[in-house]
């Protein structure tokens, strides 16, 4: 399930959900990511992500099919921000499934991978600095392509 | 002509999200657009996504004035 939202994320309520009632599998592993308060030593006082409705949750969609491709038997779930968001405030939650621990761990993170560098979203920081907008690091793009080479986990 | 849709820097730069732009193809588009100066350097940096119909294209693709054209700078998620 891949969610874009314009309001608050609940990691908590959204794990709980997510775990909720499930008997078949033996480990799950969740990912939030939070609105920083500086970046770069730059104070950010909003973080706001442009999307585009509709467009973006597909491609959210099909990173996560491309997830379940890999790690075979895994569950996923993925909610993203848009709109204005405040230091503290959660930016991205990811959470995987599945029967043992190392498959859930290497799905949520190359899920994450994906979205940082793939999902159609554009990041502004703003701030007594000014206003900078953000593109994937190479760091990030560095991690995504760990997956090129890695096995399945 | 076709319906250009801007999306991230681009949008801020130009000062609009949305528009009917000349342009017989994409490139064509991307020069009448780099008409204004801070969106021309943002269009020639690498890495610009250039949306068809909500499909990805790459290279010069021909359009007519029924369809939607949008331009994004880099992704930036997560």
């Amino acid at each position: 399930m891949a969610l874009l939202v314009d309001g608050p994320i609940d990691a908590g309520a959204l794990l709980d959900a997510f775990c909720d009632g499930r008997t078949d599998v033996g480990a799950v592993v969740s990912f939030t990511g939070l609105c920083r308060a500086a970046t770069d030593g730059r104070a950010v006082e909003t973080l706001t992500l442009d999307a585009w409705r509709g467009f973006t949750e597909e491609a959210m969609t099909a990173l996560e099919d491309e997830a379940r491709a890999r790690f075979e038997g895994v569950e996923l779930m993925a909610v993203h921000r848009w709109g204005e968001v405040r230091p503290g405030e959660a930016i991205v939650f990811v959470a995987a499934a599945a029967a043992h621990r190392r498959t859930a761990f290497d799905a949520a993170d190359y899920l994450m991978d994906q979205l940082k560098t793939r999902a159609p979203l554009w990041k502004r920081e703003d701030g007594p600095d000014g206003r900078r907008w953000i593109e994937a690091r190479a760091s990030d793009h560095a991690d995504a392509a760990r997956w090129n080479t890695e096995t399945n986990g | 002509m076709a319906r250009v849709l801007l999306f991230g820097a681009f949008a801020d730069v130009a000062g609009w999200r949305e528009q009917e732009v000349e342009g017989g193809s994409t490139e064509a588009l991307v020069a009448v657009l780099s008409e204004h100066e801070g969106l021309a350097e943002r269009l020639a940096r690498p890495g610009r996504m250039t949306v068809v119909n909500r499909v990805v294209v790459r290279g010069d693709v021909t359009v007519t004035p029924d369809d939607e054209v949008a331009f994004a700078p880099p992704v930036s998620g997560g």
